[in-house]
């Protein structure tokens, strides 16, 4: 028995290297991402980082790059012109839940491997998940959760929490809850959204003593401009998403001495992680984001599965992907039963860097091997 | 549910209102005088945001970045209005709309070619910073005070404007008979130009105004024309004093609604519920308001040619 298997496996492992070079060859991807307004530099990060794996792996997949401007009429439409006139074999790229919702769903039924760089939502982990969907990111309850856990850790006793009022916002407050407990206060507000001048009224006006928000891009600029400029004085809290290393930029000293919590950080330690940093600031002259870590994971993953299987072959194929045989640059990753990522969520602090800018800087870890809360309804 | 939050509320609703009223202003005017719709008015608020941001980056001063955004935009209404906009005055509304609408993509498509797609910042200068003390325990802002103040003097500056000056009586007159003073022998198409270029400043000024409190981005001036509309529906097409009354109802309902709702459904759903359905609520308050003014006085409140 045992030497059948292992004469199975050789006679695949022949099989897969001979098939590996054409998969490449001819594999299409679609990427269908932000790449302008106020969400831009999450999309344009996503790219510049899925661009540089598959430009350091050498390979020639064709990656057909689109702008959704986080529309999701538009994204649905790019979806079905990537499908049917520019035949894809693989998509990527979407930012933003609501546009994750409006799209993905239909496409996987259909087929299609998606591979999500950034949006996780809920109903995607859970009764909605497919066979054809791998989440290379976080399900989106992930970093709020361990925020959550070490806010409560940390012994504040009244958080006021915010959100935009679309998937991702939801499912923030609800993994903040899930490990918090009961807030102070709690508010959505729209997507997009550029004045936060009454929601930081009710803030002052409430008894809160800490304030934990998910806003991510050009929403969290404008609400830390305006949250210093009011004097409210109270400490902030979030996920990466409100600190990535754009928003800091814009923001200032203002977010020094900040916690947040993140999949990944650009100091940590791993060869794959710092060769990743080197060359993404050696190409792109900038220090990348976490949606740049994800991009390149993205890739890399997909490359990984492309060396073993062609789309074509779509058990293989799948197979190939759900076994992540790949070097991630946060660390170890595995995908749960549900295609998402069960990974360590680290804690990171607002510091001046080097160059006497505020940066992120690893300060330890505030859950280890996170598993989405979802994962148990998923039946597939 | 403090008074002091009630308060500063107000006054956020307040900022909103005199810089819905800085952008309806312009649109109405336009509106009233030509009978032109003009949806690039939120590219022209765009265009004075980039203007300032990239100014004042250069300069290093926000008050010259200020200066050059509002007269950029300015300028720029000027030379759209002598190069596109003179030529729609004769067509019907929806002419108008395309050619605006085209405006409105050249405008966007031009500026994330110039500035990149990714959004400007603009530093809130020194003196603006923090915030002041006001009685009744509320602590604001000082620069969405300054901003307050600056719409105050608009809307006084724009009434003096126009009962006051010989120009201003010849915008009264355009808007009452339009072909009878140009028959009178004004120059017609001198008037147009300056009052698009009025409108054009007053729009480039808002949008380096708000630039500060935000992000500098193509897009931006949209979700701004939208609400603009909105002011100018309520008021009554035509009418400053409509766009100002109209202004000031639509930042407060907005701001209000934004964070009253939330609480008030609070009492009867539990809290998750009752953030979400307030919230989506909240966003539709103002149309539900124009809904309602419109079911009440079909041409807004202050109808220019009543």
């Amino acid at each position: 028995m045992k030497r059948f298997v292992s004469a199975g496996v050789l006679a695949l492992m022949a099989a897969t290297s001979m098939t590996a070079v054409s998969a490449l060859a001819e594999t299409k991807v679609g990427m269908i991402t932000t790449l302008s307004g106020g969400g831009s530099h999450l999309g344009i990060d996503v790219r510049d980082g899925f661009m540089l794996a598959i430009e350091q792996s050498k390979s020639d997949v064709e990656v057909i790059i689109r702008d959704d401007a986080r529309k999701p009429e538009l994204a649905k439409s790019l979806a079905n012109e990537m499908l049917q006139k520019e035949k894809v074999d693989i998509l990527t790229g979407i930012i933003w839940s609501n546009l994750a919702m409006a799209v993905i769903p239909e496409v996987v039924r259909d087929g299609t491997i998606y591979l999500s760089p950034n949006a996780g939502p809920s109903a995607l982990a859970g009764k909605l998940c497919n066979e054809n969907y791998f989440n290379v990111a976080w399900q989106n309850n992930n970093l709020h959760e361990a925020m959550g856990a070490y806010m409560k850790k940390e012994g504040l006793k009244a958080p006021f929490i915010i959100a935009p009022n679309y998937p991702a916002g939801v499912d923030a407050l609800t993994g903040f809850k899930s490990y918090y407990g009961d807030v102070e206060g709690e508010l959505f507000t729209k997507l997009g959204q550029t004045d936060y001048a009454a929601e930081i009224a009710q803030i002052k006006a409430s008894k809160a003593d800490s304030v934990f928000f998910f806003l991510p891009g050009g929403m969290g600029i404008s609400f830390m401009k305006q949250y210093g400029g009011a004097e409210v004085g109270l400490p902030v809290f979030g996920p990466a998403f409100s600190f990535d290393e754009v928003i800091l930029g814009a923001v200032g000293d203002a977010a020094i001495g900040v916690k947040n919590t993140s999949q990944w950080a650009h100091d940590m330690d791993n060869a794959a992680n710092v060769a990743f940093v080197k060359s993404f600031k050696e190409k792109y002259g900038r220090t990348p984001t976490l949606y740049a870590s994800q991009g390149f994971d993205t890739a890399n993953l997909m490359l990984s599965a492309l060396a073993k299987a062609a789309p074509s072959d779509a058990e293989a194929f799948r197979a190939a992907l759900k076994a992540a045989e790949f070097e991630s640059v946060r660390g170890a990753f595995k995908f749960g039963s549900n295609n998402h990522p069960i990974q360590n969520i680290y804690i990171r602090e607002v510091v001046a860097g080097a160059d006497g800018k505020p940066t992120n800087k690893l300060a330890g870890i505030a859950i280890e091997n996170l598993q989405d809360a979802y994962a148990s309804e998923c039946k597939m | 549910m403090s008074i002091a939050l009630v308060l500063e509320q107000l006054l956020n609703g307040v900022q909103l209102g005199v810089m819905l009223f800085t952008m309806a202003s312009g649109l109405t005017l336009v509106f009233g005088v030509m009978g032109l719709i003009n949806l690039s008015h939120g590219s022209l608020y765009m265009m004075g945001a980039f203007i300032c941001a990239y100014v004042a980056g250069i300069t290093g001063s926000f008050w010259v970045g200020l200066l050059a955004g509002a007269l950029g935009a300015g300028v720029m209404g000027a030379i759209i209005e002598l190069v596109v906009i003179r030529r729609l005055y004769d067509r019907d509304h929806l002419d108008q709309v395309l050619a605006t609408f085209a405006l409105i993509l050249i405008f966007s498509e031009g500026t994330s070619w110039i500035f990149g797609a990714s959004p400007l910042w603009l530093d809130m200068p020194d003196l603006l910073g923090g915030s002041v003390s006001l009685p009744g325990g509320v602590t604001y802002p000082l620069y969405r005070l300054m901003i307050i103040l600056v719409g105050i003097l608009i809307a006084i500056g724009l009434y003096l404007l126009i009962s006051r000056t010989r120009i201003g009586m010849r915008i009264r007159a355009g808007e009452n008979d339009r072909e009878m003073i140009g028959a009178l022998g004004v120059n017609i198409s001198a008037l147009y130009t300056f009052v698009f270029a009025v409108g054009a400043v007053l729009a480039g000024l808002a949008g380096s105004l708000l630039g500060v409190l935000q992000s500098v981005q193509v897009g931006m001036g949209e979700p701004m024309l939208i609400l603009a509309f909105v002011v100018i529906v309520i008021g009554g097409i035509g009418s400053i004093k409509g766009a100002l009354v109209g202004a000031l109802l639509v930042g407060v309902v907005d701001t209000m609604g934004r964070i009253f709702l939330p609480s008030l459904f609070s009492l009867i759903l539990d809290n998750a519920d009752a953030t979400s359905v307030g919230s989506a609520l909240a966003s539709m308050l103002i149309y539900l308001l124009m809904a309602v003014v419109l079911a009440v006085k079909p041409k807004g409140l202050f109808p220019a040619n009543a």
